[in-house]
């Protein structure tokens, strides 16, 4: 068994997120380079009944949460990052029945702002089903109300 | 498009009342988006869930839950409004996050800013307390299906 402390803070980061719970989002890698979520297929987020193709609106949830923990792998110190803004480029539809996999990392980091990009595939990364970029504020490790999160995450004892 | 599916628009359209379209979209009624007429307007609400909350310190709706629900409205507005045969497929979405969507109720109305022949711009803005305070504004393309030609 692999020691991987990212990856443990990753899985109790999606863990205390409600909806990607309820979209049954889990943490499929987690490193230096960057953070990679899965989405399972489900009927209930079908956006077109004939296709049974995924509503695109999985898809961005998935991304967005991807891209938001991807801020986990370039900082030290966990901060609350919402975001600022969010672009989907959609390739081609996903096909129904098959997971999706959320690929996101960082590439920079300012005093302020965090640039994020990535993409979803299902099958072969090399052919992506959508393209994201998305902007993150750092709002501070003392935010107020963000140490509650910030032990979590940590899986400090209560 | 299926028969079924363009009855249950044109019975929509003549009511007003858009329940039995959604109700054919799961993804629809995964996060509980409703639609009513206002004139010759469409409002879009998302009533508060718990089961679309993200960041729970706050609690605030998670913010691809703000973008799906925007992306549907956009979809829904575009196939009421400019007759389009059947659902438009989106090419790009693109969000900008203004405010924190509180766990509340959120409202949504959009723009069509250019329909072609083949593609749709679409205008969305998102707000909790008044539409003057948006939480979020979006933009996004459609494909739209072409009409037969003969």
């Amino acid at each position: 068994m692999t020691e991987n402390p990212l990856l443990e803070r990753a899985r109790r980061f999606v863990s205390a997120l409600r909806h990607c719970h309820v979209l049954g989002i889990t943490v499929h890698e987690a490193n230096r380079d960057g953070m990679t979520l899965v989405l399972p297929y489900s009927p209930a987020i079908v956006g077109d009944p004939q296709s049974g193709v995924i509503h695109g609106g999985a898809l961005t949830s998935l991304m967005d949460t991807a891209c938001g923990m991807a801020t986990l792998c370039a900082l030290e110190e966990f901060e609350v990052c919402p975001t600022l803004d969010l672009r989907i480029d959609y390739m081609h539809p996903a096909a129904p029945h098959k997971p999706v996999y959320g690929f996101a990392q960082c590439y920079r980091v300012t005093t302020d702002v965090i640039f994020t990009r990535g993409f979803a595939y299902q099958d072969d990364p090399q052919q992506p089903i959508a393209h994201v970029v998305g902007t993150f504020m750092r709002m501070g490790k003392r935010l107020k109300g963000t140490q509650g999160l910030g032990d979590t995450i940590k899986g400090a004892q209560a | 498009m299926t028969h079924r599916f363009k009855t249950r628009l044109e019975q929509a359209h003549a009511r007003g009342d858009y329940t039995a379209l959604l109700d054919g979209i799961p993804y629809a009624q995964l996060i509980g988006i409703e639609c009513t007429r206002l004139g010759d307007e469409l409002l879009f609400r998302l009533p508060a869930n718990k089961d679309n909350i993200g960041n729970p310190i706050l609690p605030a709706l998670h913010g691809g839950v703000i973008a799906g629900f925007m992306e549907l409205a956009a979809a829904l507005h575009l196939l009421v409004f400019t007759g389009a045969p059947g659902l438009p497929k989106i090419i790009d979405f693109s969000l900008d996050y203004l405010r924190a969507g509180q766990f509340r109720d959120t409202y949504a109305t959009c723009q069509v800013w250019r329909q072609g022949r083949r593609v749709a711009n679409v205008a969305i803005t998102a707000w909790q307390s008044t539409a003057a305070e948006p939480i979020a504004t979006a933009r996004a393309h459609f494909k739209i299906e072409e009409a037969s030609r003969p």
